[in-house]
């Protein structure tokens, strides 16, 4: 009997925990609630067959455990159980697939309204990029990347001077405004993950992958490297600061472009060279 | 209930060819160290996956000291933390897992249990053996070079594996490509046998859905291991050509350390492609051994015909091919085309059906049966409930929208030791509690064996379960230290430390299990040739432990299915599956 009723407690244990552990998700604080939905559904679907199984099991420990003159029954399967059981269970998949599918489709969908934003990552800081006046972002290539220019921007590329370059600084973002993450990394995989955001994406040299979200609240939140990158790994983080628009346009007024960079870089280059000769 | 007509000698034909001459060994070393015969390759297999896996149980230890009470050890760095994650879960996953089932158990059981006199190509089986002791050891020898092993993590994703900001760059990598390579060698030496060995050296009478559902869960996954480890072979031999001559077949152009590499070209997708078209089925090539044992076992101890033999044959068939299709859903955030989620997490969600059977069938066995709480029907409980926790968990992973938050946070550690850690270890554990007797002669020590069970499964469920609430928070796995962060309360630090200490406690369990296993060889209680009063054929024997050639003079004719527990109107609550149909035994018998 003991094993029935550690049995059930295993599975009472499970059901209490989830109720009433203090550890569950972070505040949301984008336009992706209803992926915690979809997870909230998969946990009422999946706990409950987790709860029937075992306290079934438990019940058949309990009922048929061994005594003397026992003698089990013989019956080597039943058809109709079985594929009810099968189109139950098919049933429940169905439940938790389609609106996931759903959400995923919306995930994968960017509005066209979204402004880009540029994450850069490498071993182990983050930058980012916004676009200029002209709301275009130029393209880069490692193949540029020197310690003039970092991010291995185009030179050459009339939509990049305007760009603004941040780094080694915090990402600011406009509360309410969807946005495509666009997502570089000029060394290792890295992963841009703010848990708040509840959405995450691979970043990979030599490709640029994305995904959109609109932040829905202001705050400070932090980022972290989801994708193992190296032995600083851990201490790869970085903030992003969502605030309202107005606060966010001051913010942008006081980066610098591109351009801007590049042209102190060449002066002080010269400076240098001049000093020196 | 029954209705399939049962004919007792069909599926008995005459024997057409004589036998063939089994080899001989001559002397000591033949017999016993470069054997050729499956039952003392099986126990070599079985005692270096075991040897390898307390360094991966003592890896497990430091992490878990790290995790909980980080900064406290000063022994323990980023750098080796990383090495300890990544030797702890390649050795776990393929030294130790793999090992165990198809070389430890597949080379044991197969010949026993399909009635063969051994495995059909002996030598290459011995051969198979040696090539995997060498891979273990140079594996084991990359704690030894400079550097280190590596600590690319268990994927070894390019590029970072193979530049150097990760640990063991140097050395560590290339031996465990090589110690890969190796192993897939000796692996698909020893996997052609198995699965020849089932195809054809039956003996007669046992048709294939005669075959006990181990034989079956065994020879599904060497079928998938050689369809699979190929993958991970090409790629481990791109990776190596990649670090040591340069060649750019998963590296693009970019940056290390500041300065641009001469890499141009390569597509890193491509390997975690390669990757997880092994790593998927690899999975299941772990789990399925263990579904099939897990059957046997609860049929066993519960004195009843498993439920639903043949839909459980089919569910093995269909989950065996359904995992080549599901790789993908390892990739949901790893940047390839977010089209393909919608495919991979349907074929994912499909798969949770079979092995929704299988969980269904074990349970209704017990139903109406009569159990005997044993040592290893107690791991089968605990098998069911850890495995549906975990494969319940990946409902969640599998279901892409649902990935994208939990993907690389501990949830995903969580969910993959529930399911294909714990589970098949308990699996492991129940096995060789079941088979011990057939393979010493001696039972293992029951209190002892009771104990190691508690302590394992409650004690392993402290550890995961809780875990999955700490990715749900959001905390991210492979992090050394959290760190700063605004989002993890202090509390998950306790949280942390008391998985930590459950964890020791639970590893502790495991030198009990370690200590009983060598104290009942000597004086343990003698077994007889079938203490668990099961039907199939390993337990027919004329001697245990089973002599060469395992059947003396005639090998066995088999009339029935392996699972006549408990026929009505039978003297005794089994039927073995070579007892001929004459008297009562026929009226129950399924095919």
């Amino acid at each position: 009997m003991a094993v029935a009723l550690i049995l059930l407690l295993v599975a009472i244990a499970s059901v209490l925990f989830h109720v009433y552990s203090p550890w569950w998700w972070t505040p949301i604080a984008s336009n992706w609630r209803y992926i915690d939905d979809t997870i909230n559904l998969t946990f009422w679907i999946t706990g409950a067959v987790f709860c029937a199984v075992i306290v079934f099991m438990a019940y058949c420990v309990f009922r048929f455990h061994h005594k003397e003159g026992r003698r089990a029954a013989y019956n080597p399967e039943n058809k109709k159980l079985e594929w009810w059981l099968s189109i139950g269970t098919a049933v429940g998949v169905v439940a938790m697939l389609a609106p996931g599918l759903v959400v995923w489709h919306q995930f994968v969908t960017v509005p066209a309204d979204a402004t880009e934003v540029e994450v850069v990552g490498q071993q182990w800081m983050w930058s980012y990029r916004l676009p200029g006046k002209d709301g275009r972002l130029g393209t880069s290539d490692a193949r540029n990347i020197s310690s003039e220019n970092p991010l291995g921007l185009n030179p050459d590329d009339p939509n990049g001077q305007d760009d603004v370059v941040v780094q080694n600084e915090d990402l600011h973002l406009p509360v309410g405004k969807p946005v495509k993450v666009l997502l570089r990394s000029i060394d290792v995989l890295h992963d841009f993950y703010v848990p708040e955001f509840r959405a995450k994406m691979d970043m990979i040299p030599g490709s640029v992958t994305y995904y959109w979200l609109t932040p829905t609240r202001t705050g400070t939140f932090d980022v972290l490297c989801a994708e193992l990158c190296g032995v600083a790994h851990a201490q790869m983080r970085s903030k992003v600061i969502v605030e309202e628009e107005k606060e966010y346009h001051a913010w942008l007024e006081k980066q610098q472009t591109f351009a801007a960079l590049s042209s102190q870089r060449d002066v002080a280059k010269a400076a240098y060279k001049t000093g020196s000769e | 209930m029954v209705d399939i007509p049962f004919d007792p000698v069909a599926g008995i034909p005459p024997a057409e060819v004589g036998e063939v001459e089994l080899y001989h060994p001559r002397s000591w070393w033949t017999r016993y160290v470069f054997s050729q015969d499956a039952k003392v390759i099986a126990v070599q297999y079985s005692i270096t996956a075991m040897s390898i896996g307390m360094v991966a149980l003592v890896l497990s230890w430091l992490m878990r000291l790290q995790l909980g009470f980080p900064g406290t050890f000063s022994f323990i760095d980023a750098n080796q933390y990383l090495q300890f994650i990544t030797m702890h879960g390649m050795i776990m996953v393929i030294y130790l897992l793999t090992a165990l089932f198809l070389g430890g158990f597949g080379n044991y059981l197969i010949p026993l249990m399909v009635g063969a006199r051994d495995m059909v190509f002996p030598y290459v089986n011995m051969l198979s053996y040696w090539v995997y002791l060498l891979a273990v050891l140079v594996l084991a020898a990359t704690f030894f070079v400079p550097g280190g092993p590596t600590g690319a993590g268990w994927t070894l994703y390019p590029p970072q594996a193979i530049l150097s900001g990760t640990p063991g760059q140097d050395w560590g990598i290339v031996l465990m490509l090589a110690s890969l390579i190796l192993f897939i060698i000796g692996f698909t030496m020893g996997g052609l046998n198995y699965v020849v060995t089932v195809l054809q050296a039956r003996t007669r009478g046992m048709t294939l859905m005669r075959l006990p559902l181990t034989v079956w869960g065994i020879f599904t996954a060497t079928v998938m291991a050689l369809l699979a480890f190929p993958a991970l072979f090409v790629a481990s031999v791109m990776l190596l050509l990649d670090r040591l001559l340069g060649t750019s077949f998963f590296m693009p152009t970019l940056v290390e350390m500041g300065q641009l590499t001469k890499y141009g070209g390569g597509s890193p997708i491509l390997f975690q492609h390669l990757f997880w078209f092994f790593g998927h089925p690899e999975v299941y090539i772990v789990a399925l051994p263990a579904f099939g044992i897990i059957s046997d076992l609860i049929s066993t101890h519960a004195r009843k015909n498993i439920f639903g033999y043949r839909m459980m044959v089919w569910a093995i068939v269909a989950i065996g091919a359904l995992s080549f299709v599901v790789w993908a859903h390892h990739m949901y955030v790893s940047g390839m085309h977010p089209y393909f989620g919608f495919f991979f997490a349907t074929t994912t969600l499909i798969i949770a059906i079979p092995t929704a059977i299988k969980v269904y069938n074990w349970v209704l066995t017990l139903w109406r049966g009569d159990i005997h709480l044993t040592v290893p029907m107690l791991f089968a409980l605990g098998f069911i409930v850890t495995f549906v926790n975990g494969g319940l968990t990946g409902l969640f992973l599998g279901n892409v929208v649902v990935d994208v938050p939990l993907s690389d946070t501990m949830f995903v550690v969580a969910h993959f030791h529930m399911v294909m850690g714990i589970a098949p270890i308990m699996a492991v554990f129940g096995g060789i509690y079941h088979w011990y007797p057939k393979v010493t002669g001696r039972m293992l020590n029951d209190v002892v064996g009771k104990f190691h069970f508690w302590v394992t499964f409650i004690g392993a469920y402290a550890v995961f379960f809780p875990m999955h609430y700490l990715g749900l928070l959001g905390m991210p796995r492979r992090y050394h230290d959290i760190g700063e962060t605004s989002f993890v309360p202090a509390s998950a630090h306790d949280l942390n430390a008391f998985m930590s200490v459950a964890a020791l406690i639970v590893g502790f369990a495991q030198l009990v299990f370690l200590f009983n296993l060598v104290w009942s060889l000597f004086k343990g209680k003698d077994a007889g040739g079938n203490p668990w009063g099961a039907t199939s054929l390993e337990w027919q024997t004329p001697e245990t432990p089973p002599g060469h050639g395992n059947w003396g003079k005639e090998l066995p004719i088999v009339y029935r299915w392996a699972y006549d527990y408990s026929v009505p109107g039978a003297v005794r609550d089994f039927v073995p599956q070579n007892e001929p149909p004459s008297g009562v035994a026929a009226q129950g018998a399924h095919p």
